[in-house]
């Protein structure tokens, strides 16, 4: 059975969606404290979002020292799968495992609200279950969601394929986010940052499923994966 | 010896800086003539020990590297009290 570790850090929240949305998917989801120094076994590393540490110094600069920031490094360089959901993707791109930055929104606003995107990359853990150029609509709930990165890296990532959710036009772009990224993935295509809530967007009951993708897919890439990983245990 | 180090946190040159256009279009309301750019960044001091102000100055470039600073967003400059 696929195990799942969700992160959790002092000021995050959505946790507990995240962890019904990937038991909703048939994972063995758990939570593990940002103490901790393993993972637990986990198979797939979910980072939720919200404020750890109360954003100080800048969003993700304060978690990425956490003790359990070690084991997901590891995780991640041994081609573990890792998705970062808005505050956890920060974190990541703080960490260094993924590249850029996200900066304070252009507007300076918190914007909470639905956006449309589009799924550009589906060769990842987490939106092989969609279609490349999929529309969807997902929540986003930020107020420090500006990617921003060198013009070189963003030449890099469009040239690899590495943009994997985009804002759908301009008028979307909530953020000011440099061409309208709204995710990507690093060069394995294992790490995985957002900053859309997929988890709040994974129930009938919130009026919007588009996000459940997401953690079927991530179910769905541990299945294939696993004859493999017997072999090269 | 301790030394009293001063830091400063910019966003990097050419980066939007919306707090420093928000501060700039305040500053102009007020009536404030001829300004060309307000740009918002951080200061940090901290107090230390360390053998001389080399070795401080040092230390503390080290955590801008690390933590201070993001390096993909911003620049920093260190100056150590006395030195």
């Amino acid at each position: 059975m696929l195990r799942v570790a969700v992160l959790r850090f002092p000021g995050i929240n959505c946790e507990e969606e995240t962890l019904r949305a990937a038991e909703r998917a048939g994972a063995d989801a758990r939570y593990v404290w940002h103490r901790d120094t393993t993972l637990g076994g986990a198979d797939v590393v979910l980072m939720p979002g919200g404020f750890s540490y109360g954003d100080y110094l800048r969003a993700g600069a304060i978690a990425r020292f956490s003790p359990v920031m070690a084991a997901v490094r590891a995780h991640a360089e041994a081609g573990g799968a890792v998705l970062g959901i808005c505050n956890g993707f920060q974190i990541l791109c703080e960490a260094q495992l993924l590249p850029g930055a996200l900066m304070r929104n252009h507007r300076l606003r918190y914007v909470s609200r639905p956006v449309a995107c589009i799924i550009e990359q589906t060769a990842t853990p987490f939106t092989g279950h969609y279609a490349s150029g999929q529309r969807v609509e997902l929540p986003i709930a930020h107020g420090d969601g500006r990617f921003v990165a060198d013009t070189d890296t963003l030449r890099m990532l469009e040239a690899e394929g590495r943009v994997v959710l985009r804002y759908a036009s301009d008028a979307d772009n909530p953020n000011g986010a440099m061409d309208n990224i709204a995710g990507l993935m690093n060069a394995g295509g294992n790490v995985v940052g957002i900053m859309p809530h997929p988890e709040r967007a994974a129930d009938p009951l919130l009026g919007n499923t588009d996000g459940a993708g997401f953690f079927t897919s991530m179910a769905d890439w541990h299945a294939m994966r696993r004859p493999a990983a017997r072999l090269h245990p | 010896m301790t030394f009293r180090v001063h830091v400063r946190v910019m966003p990097r040159q050419g980066l939007l800086d919306p707090q420093g256009q928000a501060v700039e279009h305040a500053l102009t309301t007020l009536g404030y003539p001829a300004l060309e750019t307000v740009r918002v960044g951080r200061a940090i001091e901290l107090s230390m020990d360390a053998a001389d102000a080399a070795e401080a100055g040092a230390r503390v470039r080290e955590m801008c590297q690390r933590v201070l600073a993001n390096p993909v967003t911003e620049d920093y400059d260190v100056v150590v009290e006395g030195a």
